[in-house]
């Protein structure tokens, strides 16, 4: 019996084992990550009232697992994008999201946030997604508490259904080969 | 209100004041030849009786759509009298072919970011300002935004924006629709 007769047999079961286990590191992991996100309050503008307010007692958003503001990027894992983002400050905002680590998630917290809102002029980016990847937009202007948690939650649900990668030994470019597939579907 | 001031400038400098009027809510305004701005300026701030000493602030008006266009702009200023507790407004008008007015800032220093808000959005050039700079928007933004000729939906990104086709929500600035 050659070599090749066998080999695609084993691949699969392979394969089998990884997924299986993927899938188990992955509602872990899940599980574990949505419940401690580290907020970063990126708050301009009026938003930011509604911001304190769920993060206050009265609200807290605490009891939903997103503990503590941190102001630091680097300590942060959810970053709030809470108001107006004009064109002047668009790449502060960008840098500040490439200094988070991964995992990183964005919320755009507000109409202006998530399409700039009723700012339709020289001065106001037309929502933050055209310079960083959003996960969660939250509406209104400003939003209620109760749909600032509402979409913190959608977020959570998003979080425990997302799936980990595992690195495989057998290649050692699966991650740059997905990026490359990445940005040539994106163009 | 400041009637009173107002007497007391055309009595001084005949010649300066063009125009005088007051609007509905009583506020007295006079139209001061540019030439002679800094001098009744000086005499508002300086004469103990009146002592103008806040600068209250100063902004610009765009006249392009109105019927009385020529010269295109005005530049307002709100002087108060901390002794008097009256206002005072002034007028000046430029045209904008020189869109140039001798600075107020040697004089009152609460001149000097309002004259670069004016510099800033309506491209009104002060003569004699310390550090003529743009002063809310970029450096790098080309053109005045609060000219009435300034395009409406004219944005001038400093980066470069991802595209989004997915979503449909009006002309952008990366030319995606
Ligand atoms: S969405 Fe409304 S409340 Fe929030 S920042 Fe914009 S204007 Fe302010």
């Amino acid at each position: 019996m050659a070599d090749s007769d066998i080999a695609p047999i084993l691949t699969t079961r392979h394969e089998e084992a990884m997924g299986f286990f993927q899938r188990m590191v992955s509602k872990g992991l899940g599980w574990a990550r949505k419940y401690s996100l580290f907020t970063y309050p990126y708050a301009t503008a009026c938003c930011g009232m509604e911001y304190m307010s769920v993060a206050a007692s009265r609200h807290d958003i605490s009891r939903f697992g997103a503990e503590f503001p941190r102001f630091s990027p680097r300590q942060a894992d959810l970053l709030m994008v809470v108001g107006t983002i004009n064109l002047k400050q668009a790449p502060i905002l960008k840098r500040v999201y490439e200094q988070m680590c991964e995992p990183k998630w964005v919320v755009a917290f507000g109409v202006c946030a998530s399409s700039g809102g009723f700012y339709d002029n020289y001065a106001v980016l037309q929502g933050i997604d055209r310079i960083i990847p959003v996960d969660v937009y939250i509406p209104g202007c400003p939003p209620r508490p109760e749909q600032v948690l509402d979409g913190l939650m959608m977020l959570q649900e998003k979080i425990g259904s997302q799936v980990h990668r595992i690195a495989d030994r057998g290649q050692p470019n699966a991650t740059a080969a997905h990026h490359e597939r990445m940005l040539s579907a994106g163009k | 209100m400041s009637i009173f001031a107002l007497d007391r400038v055309t009595a001084q400098f005949p010649e300066a004041v063009a125009e005088r009027y007051v609007d509905r809510a009583g506020g007295a305004w006079a139209v001061i030849h540019a030439d002679w701005l800094p001098k009744v300026a000086a005499f508002l701030k300086n004469d103990p009786e009146l002592n103008f000493k806040l600068f209250g602030s100063a902004d610009a008006v765009d006249r392009l759509h109105l019927a009385e266009n020529d010269p295109r702009f005005e530049v307002v200023y709100f002087l108060y009298s901390l002794t008097r507790h009256e206002h005072v407004r002034l007028k000046v008008r430029v045209s904008e072919s020189k869109a140039e007015l001798p600075s107020l800032a040697p004089l009152y220093r609460g001149a000097d970011w309002w004259e670069r808000f004016v510099w800033d959005f309506y491209g009104i050039r002060f003569t004699g300002h310390p550090d003529l700079r743009r002063i809310l928007l970029y450096e790098e933004f080309q053109g005045h935004p609060l000219r009435k000729d300034y395009a409406l939906r004219d944005r001038q990104p400093l980066i470069p924006e991802r595209p989004i086709k997915d979503i449909f929500r009006g002309p952008g600035t990366s030319g995606i629709a």
